[in-house]
C-alpha cells in the first residue's frame, strides 16, 4: 500500500510534465494536422535555457532566494524557447504549408536532428548537472519502516503545472486569440474569410506550446537536476504517446493522457522492471493506435472522399 | 514570403530595417545557448562562460546577409523570374537524365579499380569501404524503404527495425550454429520479412502519420529489446567476431588456402573489401531489378495506385490490407538483407547502430531523393552519406578554425539542416520528375507535383 501511494505520487509528478508537452503536440496537430517531431527537441532546449538562467541567476546575479530564482528562471526559459520555436516555425514549417503532407514531418525531423546537435555542439555532449535546487519533504505516513514522502520539488511540480492548466485553458476557452484558433482547427479557409489572421494565430499556437514546453522543461531540471542534449527524444516520444491516448486533438485529453503514461511508467518500473520501461510506454502507443486510434477523448477520424 | 522588389528600384531603409530585425532576433535566439558555455569547473560544479566574440560574429553574418539578401539577390531573383524560361535546358537535361543511369552503373562496377589504380592499395581501402560500401549499403536500404513509402505510399519510420533483425539473425546465426553467409542472406531476408508481416498486420489499417508513429514505436521496441535481452543479445555490448563472408568457401586471410594464396596474389586486407563492395553492388542491382519487375506486376500497380486513392482501390476490389502487407514485407526483407550484410561486413554489431537516427536517415535519402525515384535516391544517398563521411576527414578547417576545432561533430548538425533546407527549396526531392508505370499511347514524364503521396 505504502508503495502504491509513493508510486502514484512519482507517476503523477512525472505524468505533469509529460501532460504539458504533451498539449504542444496535440495543439499543433489540431491546427495544422502535423506531428511535430522537433517538439520533445524544443523541450529539451528549453531545460538548456533554464539550466543556463539558473547558473545566471545564481552566480551572478547572486539572488539567494529560491522561490525568486525559479521565478525567474521559469519565465525567461518560456520567453526564450517561445522565441525559438516562434522562429522555428516561422523558417522550417511556415514555408511547408500547402506542400505536401510529408514535407513538413521531413522538415520537422530534420529540425529535431538539428536541435539535439546544435546543443551537443553548443554545451557540450557531457551531462550537465546542477546541485538540487528545492530540498526537503514532508512525510504523509510511516509504516513498517517505508516512509511514503512528498518531496517540496513535487509539490511545486504540482501547483505550477495546474496554475498553468488554468491561465491556459481560460486562454483556450474564453479569449479572442482562443476562439481564433479553435475556428482555423475547424476551418482555415472559412476563418481567413471571417478575418482571422491564420498565420499569426498558427504562429501562437507554436508560442503557447513551446512556452508550455518550458514550463516542462524547468521542471524536469528542478525535479531531475541533470540534463543532456538527447533528453528531447524519449520524453517526446511519450508525450506524444500521452496525446494520442487521450485522443489527439483534445486539450484535456493530453493531459489526462499525460498522467496516466505517467502512472503507467512508474507503476511498470515499480512493479515489473525497470529495463523494460521504455517498452511499456511505446507498447502503450501502439495499443491505443491499433485499438482505439481515436484515442480517449478524440472525435473519429472520418474518411471522406 | 518575400515580396518581390519594386520595378523604381531598391528600398534601402526598409531592406535595413528588415536586416536589424533579423540581426535583433538572431542575438535572442542564441544568447542563451551560444552566449553562454556551461562548463565544468575543479570542483566538477558548473559555471558559466561568455561567448560574446562567437556570438555577435554570428549575429553580423546573419545581419550583413540579410541586408544582402533584400538589397541584391532578391532583385536579381526577381529580375530572373521575369525572363522567359530558355526552352533548350529541358531538353538537355532530359539527356542527362537519360544517360545518368547506365553511366552511374558502369561507374559504380569500375569504381574500385578506379580507386586501386589511382591511390593503391592502402588508399583504396579507405575509399571503398569508407565512401562505396557504406554509401551502398544506405542506397538498398533506401531502395528498399523506398518499396514501402515511394511506391505503396506508407510511411515507416521504423525501417531500422528489420535492418536490426536481418543483422542479428546473420550474426547469432552463424556463431551459434557456424552457417555461412550465403545459407543466411536469404534466411535473414525471410525472417526479416517475416517481422514485416507480424508488425504489418495489425497496423496497416491506420492512416498516414499514425502509421509512421506505430513503426516507429516498433523500431524502437526492438531496439530496446536488443539492449535488455542480454542473454540472447549480449546487450550494449554487441556481438563480436561475427563470422566473415568467403568468397564462395574460399577465406580471405593469409593462411595457405586462403583467396591470396589460391590465387597466387601477395596477401592484402583489400581483396576482402572489394569482395564486399562488389556482393553489395550486387545486392543493389537485386534490389533495383525487382522493383522495377515488380511495379510491372500486377502486385505493383496495385501499390501505387493505393498510393493515389485507397478508397478508389477498395471500391475496385483491391484487397488494401494485402497488398500494404506485401509491400511492408518485400521492403522488409531487403531491409533484412542489407541487414546481413552489414554484420557480416563489420564483423561486430550493438544496439547502437540501430538507433531511430538510422531509420530517418534512410527515411530522408527516401523522401529527398523524390519519393519513388530509384536514381533519385540513389543520388541523395551519396549527398547526405559522402557528405557526412567526407566531413570526417576535413583536416584543412583545423587550420582555420583552430585546432580545437572537430568537424566530425558537425555531421550530423549540417545533416538535419540539410533536411530542412532540402524540404524547403525543394519539397518534392532532388528528382522530381516520374515516368509513368502505365500511359495510354505515349510516355510522358509528369511533375511529380501530380503525384499523390499515400493517405494509406
Amino acid at each position: 500500500m505504502e508503495v502504491f501511494i509513493q508510486q502514484l505520487i512519482n507517476g503523477i509528478t512525472l505524468g505533469s510534465i509529460y501532460g504539458l508537452i504533451a498539449i504542444g503536440y496535440t495543439m499543433v496537430f489540431g491546427i495544422i494536422g502535423m506531428v511535430n517531431f522537433a517538439h520533445g527537441d524544443v523541450f529539451m532546449v528549453s531545460a538548456f535555457v533554464a539550466l543556463i538562467a539558473f547558473l545566471f541567476v545564481t552566480a551572478w546575479l547572486g539572488i539567494a532566494s529560491i522561490t525568486v530564482a525559479l521565478l525567474i528562471v521559469l519565465i525567461v526559459a518560456m520567453l526564450f524557447t517561445s522565441l525559438v520555436n516562434w522562429v522555428i516555425e516561422r523558417l522550417a514549417y511556415r514555408p511547408l504549408r500547402g506542400s505536401f503532407r510529408l514535407a513538413p514531418l521531413i522538415s520537422a525531423i530534420g529540425m529535431s536532428i538539428f536541435l539535439s546537435n546544435f546543443v551537443q555542439v553548443t554545451q557540450g555532449p557531457r551531462n550537465k548537472a546542477i546541485p538540487p535546487i528545492v530540498r526537503g519533504e514532508i512525510i504523509l505516513m510511516d509504516h513498517n519502516n517505508y516512509a511514503v514522502a512528498l518531496s517540496y520539488k513535487q509539490l511545486i511540480i504540482w501547483g505550477v503545472t495546474a496554475v498553468l492548466l488554468a491561465a491556459f485553458w481560460y486562454l483556450v476557452a474564453k479569449t479572442r486569440l482562443g476562439r481564433a484558433q479553435r475556428a482555423c482547427e475547424q476551418d482555415q479557409k472559412m476563418a481567413a474569410l471571417v478575418g482571422v489572421n491564420v498565420d499569426r494565430t498558427i504562429s501562437m499556437t507554436f508560442v503557447i506550446a513551446a512556452a508550455l514546453a518550458a514550463v516542462a522543461g524547468t521542471m524536469y531540471l528542478m525535479y531531475y537536476g541533470v540534463v543532456s542534449f538527447s533528453d528531447g527524444f524519449v520524453p517526446g516520444v511519450k508525450a506524444f504517446t500521452a496525446a494520442v491516448l487521450g485522443g489527439i486533438g483534445s486539450l484535456p485529453g493530453a493531459v489526462i493522457g499525460g498522467l496516466l503514461i505517467g502512472l503507467i511508467e512508474t507503476f511498470w518500473s515499480a512493479y515489473f522492471t525497470i529495463d523494460y520501461k521504455d517498452v511499456a510506454a511505446f507498447s502503450v502507443l501502439a495499443i491505443t493506435l491499433i485499438f482505439l486510434p481515436q484515442g480517449l477523448f478524440g472525435r473519429p477520424d472520418v474518411e471522406k472522399v | 514570403m518575400d515580396k518581390p522588389a519594386s520595378s523604381t528600384g531598391v528600398d534601402f531603409v526598409h531592406a535595413a530595417k528588415e536586416a536589424c530585425v533579423t540581426a535583433a532576433i538572431t542575438f535572442a535566439v542564441l544568447l542563451p545557448l551560444i552566449g553562454f558555455e556551461t562548463v565544468s569547473n575543479i570542483d566538477n560544479k558548473l559555471v558559466l562562460h561568455m561567448r560574446w566574440g562567437l556570438l555577435f560574429s554570428i549575429v553580423a553574418i546573419v545581419g550583413v546577409g540579410r541586408l544582402l539578401m533584400a538589397l541584391v539577390i532578391a532583385p536579381w531573383l526577381a529580375q530572373r523570374r521575369m525572363r522567359p524560361v530558355a526552352p533548350a535546358t529541358s531538353s538537355w537535361l532530359s539527356a542527362v537524365g537519360r544517360w545518368f543511369g547506365p553511366f552511374a552503373v558502369g561507374f559504380a562496377i569500375v569504381y574500385p579499380i578506379l580507386v586501386l589504380s589511382t591511390s593503391g592499395f592502402s588508399g583504396a581501402l579507405k575509399w571503398v569501404d569508407n565512401f562505396g560500401i557504406q554509401i551502398l549499403i544506405y542506397v538498398m536500404l533506401g531502395w528498399g524503404l523506398n518499396i514501402v513509402v515511394g511506391l505503396a505510399g506508407l510511411l515507416d519510420l521504423g525501417y531500422v527495425a528489420f535492418y536490426a533483425v536481418g543483422a542479428y539473425s546473420y550474426a547469432l546465426l552463424a556463431k551459434e550454429f557456424g552457417f555461412s553467409f550465403w545459407i543466411l542472406l536469404p534466411l535473414a531476408g525471410i525472417l526479416s520479412s517475416f517481422w514485416g508481416i507480424l508488425l504489418g498486420f495489425p497496423v496497416l489499417r491506420l492512416r498516414g502519420d499514425y502509421l509512421a508513429i506505430v513503426t516507429l514505436a516498433f523500431g524502437e521496441i526492438i531496439r530496446l529489446v536488443l539492449v535488455n535481452f542480454v542473454d540472447l543479445t549480449n546487450g550494449y555490448a554487441g556481438i563480436s567476431s561475427i563470422p566473415r563472408p568467403s568468397f564462395f568457401g574460399i577465406p580471405f586471410n593469409a593462411d595457405d588456402n586462403g583467396f591470396a594464396a589460391v590465387f597466387g596474389l601477395p596477401f592484402t586486407p583489400v581483396y576482402r573489401t572489394i569482395f564486399l563492395y562488389y556482393l553489395i553492388l550486387a545486392l543493389c542491382f537485386l534490389t533495383a531489378f525487382v522493383t522495377v519487375r515488380l511495379r510491372r506486376l500486377p502486385v505493383g500497380r496495385a501499390w501505387e495506385a493505393l498510393r493515389e486513392d485507397e478508397i478508389a482501390c477498395r471500391s475496385l476490389g483491391i484487397n488494401t490490407t494485402n497488398t500494404k502487407l506485401t509491400a511492408f514485407s518485400i521492403g522488409a526483407m531487403f531491409g533484412g538483407f542489407a541487414g546481413s550484410f552489414f554484420a557480416a561486413r563489420q564483423g561486430f554489431i550493438s544496439p547502437e547502430s540501430f538507433t531511430f537516427l538510422e531509420s530517418a536517415t534512410v527515411l530522408s535519402i527516401v523522401v529527398l531523393g523524390g519519393m519513388g525515384s530509384q536514381i533519385g535516391v540513389a543520388v541523395a544517398a551519396i549527398f547526405f552519406i559522402g557528405g557526412t563521411e567526407i566531413m570526417r576527414d576535413l583536416d584543412f578547417l583545423k587550420q582555420i578554425f583552430g585546432s580545437s576545432f572537430d568537424p566530425t561533430q558537425y555531421r550530423m548538425l549540417l545533416f538535419g539542416f540539410g533536411m530542412v533546407i532540402i524540404m524547403v527549396f525543394r519539397p518534392r526531392g532532388l528528382v522530381s520528375t516520374r515516368s509513368p508505370s502505365i500511359f495510354l499511347k505515349e510516355r510522358k514524364t509528369i511533375s511529380s507535383d501530380l503525384v499523390n503521396e499515400g493517405h494509406g
